[in-house]
């Protein structure tokens, strides 16, 4: 496993929450964030930080992505090679 | 009766340091300063390296002469203070009553929430493990000194409760150098008077311990028998600062007067800098000086004139420093502190030896350098003098130097 930075769409409500949207891929591709199922705060062991973690509904799966201060981070299988 | 929490992270720099790096996690791993730079010291370590016996403080080079396959990565300040937030916003879940102690350490006065103080140390336990990835010693009990042996009888990532039932077993059997404020040199005295271990102590007539140790007689007593009564401060009641210090180990040895000019330059500039933020002025400036053999003095001297002038400050370093040093050996190491501070706008008398017109202009060059060097950095204007040596110069103690030592009165 490894962190692996990502882009990220997201709104501000005007409560101070921050809504992820999209995460936008490397390769150009944009994925929907369907649905947010859990906000908390938690440590990724897998990928080594720590921050708020949404567990993020992307075409029917579920993913987390975490907020680290002001930078968004998944746990990512290591690339072979 | 109160119930106090002494919530102790495990390790600190070094957890958070293999919770950023995964493959370093199942190896001996410390965190240590730059080698290259002479600040070469264990300042953590994790679990795999306590089995080889490698100690904070000591020399990298000892550290690995311990433990060949060591792993030494540098520190991360600005994480450590992040995660000692975190923990705090934790802790603050629970009471408004939270006194840190260092970035690792911080007491929690949980009598008013109601709940047991166990239950509440387990609930920080876990939360701590699953939020921030790191682990935490808690000792609980009815006072701060116990609470905080505590937490460290017991490591990593465990609850231990001192009661008033249990702490003859647990506290009183340990060694009396465990004991908060029991440092070498009490430990040695005690030890000379027969008092090995914290019941020793306990049991040690009161008159014979002020004899020997003047008040401290009477905190020795009343620490190891669980008398305490110090407050947990609020969160926010700050302390007022005391006295203001930078020092530093130079990249290579001072081998003359004009080399020490230049460190002392950018300690005075350093601290004055810090005064002037704190709407203070300084009535005693001290010097710290450690020669090649590590054989160290200070020495001090009270001003005329209250000032947070960065020149006055330098001159009077310079001075206490041409008048006690007599150069048998190079330098290592040099500090400047100031102390008897006051505010700026307390009513100060004036000095009617200087030019007061000269030192308020002084005083405003000052302000005007701080501007530029808060927005710049530390680097951005400079005295000339310090370009002789960029090597020997290039720190920068108002950037770098952020952790500050806290003392428990």
């Amino acid at each position: 496993m490894i962190k692996q930075y990502i882009s990220v769409t997201a709104t501000f409500d005007a409560d101070g929450n921050i809504i992820p949207l999209y995460i936008n891929w490397d390769d150009g591709r944009r994925f929907e964030i369907d649905r947010i199922t859990d906000v908390r705060y938690a440590a990724s062991l897998k990928a080594g930080g720590a921050g708020i973690r949404y567990t993020c509904r992307i075409k029917s799966q579920d993913k987390y992505l975490y907020l680290e201060e002001n930078r968004w981070f998944i746990e990512n299988e290591k690339k072979a090679g | 009766m109160r119930t106090i929490l002494h919530s102790d992270c495990n390790g600190f720099y070094a957890s958070v340091e293999c919770l950023y790096n995964p493959e370093i996690r199942s190896k001996p791993v410390a965190v240590g300063g730059d080698a290259e730079k002479r600040h070469g010291i264990i300042l953590a370590k994790n679990e795999y390296a306590k089995k080889y016996n490698i100690k904070t403080g000591e020399a990298i080079w000892q550290a690995k002469e311990k433990c060949p396959s060591l792993i030494v990565v540098p520190p991360h300040f600005e994480r450590y203070m992040r995660f000692s937030e975190m923990c705090r916003r934790i802790y603050s879940d629970y009471t408004d009553r939270i006194e840190n102690f260092g970035l690792d350490e911080a007491w929690l006065d949980v009598s008013s929430s109601g709940g047991d103080g166990a239950d509440i140390a387990e609930e920080i336990r876990r939360r701590i493990k699953s939020e921030l990835g790191i682990t935490v010693s808690i000792g609980v009990s009815f006072n701060k000194i116990f609470a905080k042996l505590g937490s460290d009888y017991k490591k990593p990532d465990a609850v231990t409760v001192i009661t008033h039932e249990n702490y003859r077993d647990i506290v009183w059997p340990l060694p009396v150098g465990d004991l908060l404020y029991v440092g070498r040199s009490t430990e040695k005295k005690l030890k000379s008077l027969g008092v090995y271990t914290i019941g020793e102590l306990a049991e040690f007539p009161l008159p014979v311990l002020r004899s020997n140790f003047g008040k401290w007689g009477d905190i020795l007593h009343t620490f190891s028998n669980g008398m305490d009564a110090s407050e947990v401060m609020y969160a926010d009641e700050i302390s007022a600062i005391k006295s203001i210090g930078n020092s530093t180990t130079a990249v290579r040895d001072l081998e003359n007067t004009e080399d020490v000019k230049m460190i002392f330059m950018v300690l005075c500039d350093s601290v004055c800098r810090r005064l002037r933020e704190h709407g203070a002025l300084a009535g005693l400036v001290a010097i710290y000086v450690r020669d090649c053999n590590l054989v160290s003095f200070t020495r001090q001297h009270k001003l005329l004139c209250p000032t947070d002038i960065t020149g006055e400050i330098l001159e009077e370093a310079m001075q206490l420093f041409n008048s006690n040093y007599s150069w048998n050996k190079s330098i290592r190491s040099l500090g400047v502190s100031l102390g008897e501070l006051r505010s700026i706008n307390e009513p100060v008398q004036l000095c009617l030896s200087s030019d007061e017109h000269d030192r308020e202009r002084k005083m405003y060059l000052d302000r005007s350098l701080d501007l530029l060097k808060n927005r710049f950095g530390s680097f951005c204007v400079r005295p000339a003098t310090l370009m002789k040596d960029p090597m020997l110069s290039g720190f920068s103690p108002k950037e770098e130097h952020v952790i500050h030592p806290v003392g428990y009165f």
